[in-house]
């Protein structure tokens, strides 16, 4: 069996919380890239525009992610997560780019690896780590996009499982120590990609870390695809997870009673990264730093996460906030032992 | 009683969670969505009708169902599109995909595709070591990855447990298998450990409760944290008809189940007593033979439940006390009750109390008949009952005509003229009866024009009689293409009448894709009698035009529905069907030689061997009772009525055969046979070929690995070398019954005519059962000395088929010319052909016998325009005539 940092992440999580780092795409905008940047030399007579594929910077701006990966690494993340939120074929569809997806996924995989290995060099107390980053894609496969045929799927679960195993396999060949399942709305969508994943293992003989982050869509206290947090916790609890959590969606606020609902309920580790509060008229995230680090200091004092981060509005400088918090609670215990 | 402590609980999911902890009362699952035991639900997924079949779905979640088993399991549905179909919708309603599902299927392939949409954590209905440890293991491996909970049958390679130490045995090997080489979570096993019936008479079940009791206690003690589930009503099979005793028994049972450690299950909460309102003496009686604690405990049930039906005889004495009610209230019941004992004085005394005997009919005997159509249409009484009423009826206005014609009295006032006829080509007549006496029962003046009625003798006639409904049957597949050349001919014709459709092949969906297009006043698929009623009711009332409208857009709508679903369909071409045909290993396969080639014949069967090869489902469902038999006999709704009939029926049997009422002649032969591309061609001893058959090909784009079948697939291929051989054959049990029909008749008795015709159509039915039995064992078979009960006959769980043209493996009629061409059927035995190529007498069976082992039934499903012109061209007819004969199987 190849070696996986799985064991290395638990002894951590059983010392202290683990800090994920924070959004990709906000960091991205600062650079204000335009069309000819996202091609970059290699895609330059594309057929089709391709401003707006995050993704598809790794190839074609490789540096600008590598400097995205260590801001956060210097604010003091424990995790970062590959750019690879839209890696899948089914998401490339758009830009008909499915056949970069292997590449993609890879080369960002070797970015993050190269940058976390040079600070678990520098500081050999903290080891850092790679959390491969897998998005919902843009299809779902437990809900109908036309409400006049209720019956209809505009993807099925082996379109999924084939495009996750797709990736996952890049993932894994690029050097991530985590599968990180996210934002995950539908939950049909996710069990294709752990399926994807368990194959992947079996084959490969290995066993990753996988993490999965469901997304509360709203007061309503349900995933998009209708399924409280018990249903959606035990929907996907027969993978052998690392940790179960949630993204996205909500502020720290928001989310609060859902993670305290995931946290009474599950053995796994629990991760939670929320936005930076809810987005203002304009689509923009306001909270700062110190504002969300107040209000997840309730997390932390009723022992709710062992690993936590940031999503869609938040910086290194929320990063490091949530760093200084985290180092001065203990990590949550996990309820009793599993048999 | 102890239990592991187990500290992981089952749990489940739909959009909300299911923990089954120790504390959890017992788990009910919802069973009614399953096609095996649910007519209803197999009728609306049949007809694509799901808006109805979630209300299913819907009722049982409101009726408490905390896990909902959806099974598709029917030889003629498309699994798993079906199962697809139906989970996708649910996941739409909210209120019903709030619990978990349980995926349930004999078929792999549909239990995956299942798992593969639903998002919860569901329930597989059920894996086992049937087929051995490894495809156990891959499908546990699989369900697994699918993130699904498990249920095991107590079944192995040798079959199913029937001992304690053998369920003991089976589950502790599919534990351990599951738990060590799977790694399955042990909480998410559980274990059916097969619920078999007791006091059956014979020694070996006398343990059969004992021995479920004690594995399921077993199991919860030796296999940590697996739970025990299982299907109770089998329990109480040999008490079927005592409604009684098996609520006792089934309630009785489960209370010990429950303290032994079953924790879920699928039981009918309308056959179950409450276990403390159960008497004591029967209790006592009852538990004796659950726990088996005394020898006599069988004899002494039985007595008792005798004496239970003893209590009912008395009852029959107190109800002849009827006979000093009011005059009207006498008449009423005979109706009501079908009883023609006392009718004749009843409706005399009525004569004699009126000044004009029409005043009986219109006075006494239609506030009866009033009566039974009430009770009718609010489901209170059966079609055999109100059969059987209106031959009471009959009876009555049959005794008082002369009176009548003697006053020369005004005609009555009829509710509506309603012409019936079966279509040219086509002698199946027993559905139109049916709906022709309760049409009768209700007050409508009706002019039946039998059977293989020309179109222009429909139209005449009802222009004459001034008709205001015109109502068109059939049975065959050719009847339906009928049925629009008559619409159009109304049309032309100017009629400005509703059409109701009916008859065993037609569809809601053909009456609204095919008739409704082609005739501007309503056209409506009326198919059973007791809907007759009602849509007639409504049709001619005044104010019908809002009903008219509805129905009309209904059936826009429908087709509208129908049409995009088609067209969303993917086919394969021809030539790339062709190219997915199932291949059979010829090279290893040599076929088994007929002992006896040529053609052979029996002239005079004995109806008594035919007896015990029944199958008395379809003859309950004649009759619009639906329910799978034995079961029936004890259904909660329609069981009295079911027993009755059966009853009846057994009488009318043994007394046809006893007086030799029918006579049954059959024809069979083998030859040597070759496939050529979908062709199979015939033989004669010189290699010449003499005939041919030709088979359709699967077109429908299937998923990957499923081939797509034509019946030549079964043959070997002529470059095969393989001299291989096609049976076929023609049965009959038909000879007599339209005389003995037509006798009842004239005693105005339309239930025995009617129940005639049915016992003639299931011992022609159990003479093709018979025949391709005898000819497995005896002929064409591989000698292993088959020996299967009738049940399992009806499961046609023996191997090779017997297809008959017209059916869903082989829709295309015009191979019965071929097969009456190569067995001189017409010339042997007598049975002839119509124009429609429906065979008469219409009590007879033809088709095909296939041999090989691998070979099975299955549906044509639809074809494309690239098969039916290679299909002209192979059959050397034109295009148009290949259309019509093919038109119920071309894609839209």
């Amino acid at each position: 069996m190849r070696r996986t940092s799985r064991q290395d992440i638990i002894e951590e999580l059983d010392k202290r919380i683990l800090v994920l780092d924070g959004a990709m795409g906000t960091m991205l905008q600062q650079y204000d890239f335009q069309e000819p940047d996202y091609r970059g030399e290699r895609f330059k007579d594309y057929h089709l525009p391709l401003k707006g594929n995050n993704d598809l910077l790794s190839l074609t701006q490789p540096e600008a992610i590598a400097e995205i990966h260590r801001k956060y690494l210097e604010a003091g993340a424990d995790i970062i997560e590959t750019n690879t939120f839209s890696g899948t074929g089914i998401a490339m569809a758009d830009y008909e780019m499915e056949d970069l997806v292997y590449e993609m996924n890879y080369e960002s995989a070797r970015i993050a690896r190269e940058l976390a290995d040079e600070f678990s060099k520098r500081t050999p107390e903290k080891k850092r780590f790679v959390a491969g980053s897998i998005g919902p894609t843009n299809k779902t496969a437990s809900l109908s996009p036309d409400v006049n045929h209720p019956e209809y799927r505009a993807i099925s679960f082996e379109e999924l499982r084939k495009a996750y195993k797709e990736q996952v396999e890049a993932l894994i060949a690029g050097g991530v120590d985590i599968l990180l399942v996210e934002t995950v709305f539908d939950t049909l969508n996710a069990k294709a990609a752990l399926f994807a994943i368990d194959e992947v293992q079996d084959e490969q003989g290995i066993d990753l870390a996988i993490m999965v982050s469901g997304t509360i869509t709203d007061a309503s206290g349900r995933t998009l695809s209708g399924q409280t947090v018990e249903a959606f916790l035990t929907s996907v609890m027969h993978a052998p997870l690392l940790s179960i959590g949630f993204n996205c969606a909500l502020g720290a606020d928001q989310l609060e009673p859902y993670m305290k609902r995931l946290a009474m309920q599950t053995n796994f580790y629990t991760s939670a990264h929320p936005n930076a509060g809810l987005p203002n008229a304009f689509g923009e995230y306001e909270q700062t730093a110190e504002e969300m680090k107040s209000c997840l200091e309730s997390y932390f004092e009723h022992g709710l996460i062992n690993i936590i981060g940031g999503c869609c509005g938040t910086t290194p400088e929320h990063i490091k906030a949530i760093v200084e918090l985290a180092e001065k609670y203990k990590p949550r215990k996990i309820l009793a032992e599993s048999v | 009683m102890s239990r592991n402590d187990c500290q992981k609980y089952l749990t489940l999911s739909g959009l909300e969670q299911l923990v089954i902890t120790p504390e959890s009362n017992f788990i009910n699952v919802g069973e009614r969505t399953n096609v095996t035991g649910s007519r209803k639900f197999l009728r609306l997924i049949k007809e694509s009708n799901f808006e109805e079949a979630l209300e299913i779905a819907r009722d049982q979640v409101e009726g408490g169902a905390q896990i909902l088993d959806v099974n598709m399991d029917e030889g003629m549905l498309d699994g798993v599109e079906a199962m697809t179909t139906f989970l996708n919708l649910i996941a739409s309603e909210p209120d019903i995909a709030r619990i978990p599902i349980m995926i349930d299927s004999s078929k792999w392939e549909i239990i995956e595709a299942g798992l593969q949409v639903v998002q919860g954590k569901s329930v597989v209905n059920s894996i086992s070591l049937k087929e051995g440890e490894q495809e156990f293991i891959r499908q546990a491996k699989l369900i697994r990855r699918y993130g699904a909970a498990v249920i095991v049958m107590a079944f192995d390679e040798e079959g199913q447990a029937d001992t304690y130490d053998r369920r003991v045995e089976i589950c502790r090997r599919s534990y351990n298998l599951l738990v060590e080489k799977v790694n399955f979570p042990p909480e998410d096993i559980i274990f059916d450990p097969n619920i078999f019936p007791v006091a059956t008479g014979m020694e070996e079940h006398r343990k059969n409760a004992v021995d479920f009791f004690r594995a399921t206690q077993w199991i919860r003690e030796n296999l940590p944290c697996a739970s025990v589930s299982g299907g109770v009503s089998n329990v109480s099979f040999s008490f079927r008809g005592n409604q009684m005793v098996r609520e006792a028994m089934h309630s009785a049972f489960l209370y010990h189940a429950i303290q032994h450690g079953m924790n879920m299950g699928i039981v009918n909460p309308a056959m179950l007593e409450v276990y403390d309102e159960i008497p004591d003496d029967l209790l006592e009686l009852v538990e004796d033979v659950l726990l088996d604690r005394r020898d006599d405990a069988t004899e002494r049930l039985i007595a008792f439940a005798e004496s239970v039906k003893g209590t009912k005889t008395e009852k029959d004495k107190k109800e002849q006390l009827w006979r000093n009610e009011p005059l009207q209230d006498r008449i009423t019941h005979g109706l009501v009750k079908g009883i023609d004992q006392f009718i004749v004085e009843d409706v005399e005394e009525a004569r004699q109390q009126v000044k004009k005997p029409i005043e009986v009919i219109e006075g006494h005997l239609m506030n009866g008949m009033n009566v039974v159509g009430d009770l009718f249409g609010s489901g209170k009484m059966f079609l055999p009952q109100v059969v059987k009423s209106a031959r009471v009826m009959k009876k009555a206005v049959a005794y008082l005509r002369p009176f009548i014609e003697e006053e020369k009295d005004r005609k009555t006032q009829s509710a509506g003229k309603i012409l019936l006829a079966t279509v040219k080509g086509d002698v199946h007549d027993i559905g139109k009866n049916i709906v022709s006496v309760v049409l009768g029962c209700n007050n409508y003046e009706i002019i039946d024009l039998g059977v293989m009625v020309p179109p222009e003798r429909i139209i005449e006639t009802a222009r004459q009689e001034s008709v205001d409904v015109i109502g068109l049957s059939g049975l065959i597949t050719p009847s339906l293409d009928e049925m629009v050349y008559v619409s159009k001919e109304m049309e032309r014709e100017g009629f400005d009448i509703p059409l109701l459709i009916g008859g065993a092949t037609t569809s809601r969906a053909h009456a609204a894709v095919k008739i409704a297009p082609q005739y501007s006043n309503t056209v409506i698929h009326v198919n059973d009698a007791s809907r007759a009623v009602t849509v007639l009711g409504k049709l001619l009332q005044k104010d019908n035009q809002v009903y008219k409208e509805g129905i009309r857009q209904e059936y826009d709508k429908f087709r509208e529905q129908f049409l995009i679903r088609a067209r969303q369909k993917d086919y394969l071409s021809l030539e790339d069907a062709r190219a997915n045909k199932i291949d059979l290993n010829w090279k290893d396969y040599s076929p088994t030689t007929p002992k006896k080639p040529g053609i052979h014949q029996i002239d005079d069967m004995e109806l008594e061997v035919l007896k015990d090869y029944i199958d008395w489902t379809p003859f309950f469902r004649s009759w619009d009772l639906h329910g799978k038999f034995p079961a029936i006999l004890s259904d909660k709704i329609v069981g009295a009525q079911a027993t009755e009939l059966f009853a009846d029926a057994q009488q009318m049997l043994a007394k046809i055969i006893d007086e030799k009422l029918l006579q049954a002649k059959a024809v069979h032969g083998f030859f040597r046979a070759n496939a050529s591309g979908d062709d199979i061609l015939i033989y004669d001893d010189s290699q010449n070929i003499t005939d041919r058959f030709l088979t359709l090909r699967q077109q429908l784009k299937k998923r990957s690995g499923v081939p797509n079948i034509a019946l030549s697939d079964f043959i070997a291929p002529s470059d095969s070398g393989i001299e291989d051989y096609i049976g076929c054959f023609c049965v009959t049990a038909g000879f007599g019954t339209d005389e003995l029909a037509r006798s009842y008749e004239e005693q105005h008795d339309d239930y025995h005519a009617i129940m005639i015709k049915a016992l003639a159509d299931r011992l022609a039915e159990a003479f093709a059962e018979y025949l391709h039995e005898y000819i497995r064992k005896e002929i064409w078979g591989d000698d292993s000395g088959e020996s299967l009960s009738n049940d399992q006959l009806i499961k046609e769980q023996y191997k090779g088929i017997r297809p008959a043209p017209g059916y869903p493996a082989c829709p295309d009629h015009l191979e019965k010319q071929t097969i009456w061409r190569l067995l001189q059927v017409k010339e042997r035995i007598g049975v002839e052909l119509t124009e429609s190529l429906a065979m008469w007498p219409a009590a007879s069976v033809s088709g095909y016998y296939f041999a090989h082992p691998e070979s099975k039934y299955f549906g044509l499903g639809k074809i494309k325009e690239d098969q039916l012109i290679d299909y002209a061209s192979r059959r050397q007819i034109t295009i148009e005539q290949a259309r019509k004969w093919l038109s119920p199987n071309l894609a839209e």
